[in-house]
């Protein structure tokens, strides 16, 4: 009876000294936060993508409140919700274009291969060796490195070409670095028309290894509204996106490639079939 | 002297390897494996606590387990509270830990904070300090053990993440994919860690 006593008690002392000494610590060593802090942390998204160049959502919620950026420069946010944690902390929300990503190729890894490649599955591994394995030396090596950078999973991976699905895209910007062909580019969000080509050299040799290449027959040139829409640089046109065509380009300039295209409709695989 | 930790050292870090000899700790050894970066920082943070924990349950176990009471005329060790009070105090110890850590050193606690609780109560340093109380051994030894056996496991942590981050790009054939290929690559780990028996 004693033990079993002595036991209780001496559990009932040890947890009650243990629980003083921890309340008075807590007391003792109380670190001041700002509570504004955490209510806009569970405003903000909370995906920790670091698309705003801080270390996570909690990190760029303190820079907030202590005036060392702005809501805005959240790319996940929508506009509502930014405008939202700008009235609540009294400032201006800022202004900050909407981005999305392109990766600009449009032909499978089935179009041409050099060699087989059995290395480890990372494009920048596979661009170590002799630049891939695909015939076109400027072209997606297909072995989702982006795709697997994406926080938001916005990047399929379709018969080995990575492809950005608008909707999901938030412009974070986690996937540019990781494509060691610098396929990547951040367009912005209201522009629908890419050049789905990135390779500088003549038409003839881009088209021995692909179907999908820009050959740089200007026709998408003079079918746009004016022809500083869409820019002309060597053996590659791109889409002017400081002056941006319209979308129904895509429909007037009727491509010989299909390398001219809209945003979602690659997405939505209108041109699955066509690259092949 | 000098002997005995030399053995104690390099018997804790690799003969008795904590979760490849001794299948202690395996939760944070599965758990934040997946990355180099977050396995550095839960090995930093079992450091740590284990030292910590291993000195301070040393020096109850001396003082309070190992001494008899007299209560009400019965002579009374409380050795059988062993468990109870480890657990306990190891919480405690935690918990008082991350709040001074937040308070002086805000560095420290952002690399280490998240990682503090998630260990609070583990086996591996819960096991440091029973192992050290059967072995007999006193305040400094159990110390040097506590310690030797976390760096034990951050070697085997920091090895199997790396490897982890590897197989992540290899072609693992379907049913071997995820979770079964991360245990079959520790066994083997394990197996290589046997090579070291016999050395003390």
């Amino acid at each position: 009876m004693t033990i079993i006593l002595t036991a209780v008690l001496f559990a009932t002392l040890l947890g009650a000294l243990l629980a003083l000494v921890i309340g008075v610590t807590a007391k003792a060593f109380e670190v001041e936060t700002d509570a504004r802090v955490e209510t806009v942390t569970g405003m903000l998204p909370g995906v920790n993508c670091g698309g705003c160049g801080y270390a996570g959502c909690a990190d760029f919620a303190k820079a907030i409140v202590e005036g060392r950026t702005i809501p805005s420069q959240c790319p996940v946010s929508t506009a509502v919700n930014i405008t939202r944690i700008a009235e609540y902390l009294g400032i201006t929300a800022g202004e900050k274009e909407k981005t999305i990503a392109v990766i600009r190729c449009g032909g499978s890894c089935a179009v041409t291969v050099r060699s087989p490649y059995n290395g480890v599955g990372d494009c920048r591994s596979a661009a170590l060796v002799a630049g891939g394995a695909k015939g076109c030396d400027f072209g997606c090596i297909g072995f989702a490195s982006c795709a697997r950078a994406c926080p938001f999973d916005a990047i399929e991976m379709r018969d080995g070409l990575a492809v950005v699905h608008p909707e999901l895209c938030t412009g974070c910007g986690k996937c540019v670095d990781t494509c060691p062909k610098n396929l990547i580019i951040l367009t912005p969000a209201a522009v629908d028309v890419h050049v789905y080509c990135s390779s500088p050299e003549k038409g003839a040799i881009k088209l021995k290894v692909c179907k999908t290449a820009c050959i740089a027959c200007r026709k998408c040139v003079k079918a746009a509204d004016s022809e500083t829409q869409m820019t002309v640089n060597g053996f590659l046109v791109t889409a002017n996106y400081s002056n941006p065509p319209l979308p129904d380009l895509v429909e007037k300039a009727k491509c010989p490639t299909t390398a001219l295209r809209l945003a979602s409709q690659h997405a939505a695989g209108a041109y699955e079939g066509v690259s092949k | 002297m000098s002997n005995n930790i030399l053995a104690i050292t390099i018997g804790a870090i690799l003969v008795n390897n904590f979760v490849l000899s001794k299948i202690l700790g395996i939760c944070p050894f599965l758990g934040v494996s997946k990355k180099l970066e977050t396995a550095l920082g839960m090995s930093g943070a079992v450091i740590f606590v284990m030292a910590l924990s291993s000195l301070v349950m040393a020096l109850i176990d001396k003082y309070v387990l190992s001494q008899t009471f007299v209560i009400a005329g019965t002579e009374i060790k409380l050795r059988f509270l062993e468990i109870l009070v480890f657990i306990v105090v190891i919480a405690a110890l935690v918990q008082l830990v991350e709040i001074i850590l937040q308070k002086f050193s805000q560095p420290l606690y952002k690399a280490l904070g998240i990682f503090l609780p998630l260990i609070t109560t583990n086996c591996a340093v819960l096991g440091a300090a029973e192992l050290n109380v059967k072995a007999g051994r006193g305040v400094i030894e159990s110390t040097i053990f506590g310690t030797c056996s976390a760096i034990g496991f951050a070697l085997a942590l920091v090895l199997f993440s790396s490897l982890r981050e590897r197989l992540d790009l290899a072609k693992v054939p379907a049913p071997f994919q995820g979770t079964a290929i991360a245990l079959i690559t520790a066994g083997i780990l394990a197996m290589v860690f046997m090579g070291f028996s016999g050395l003390v």
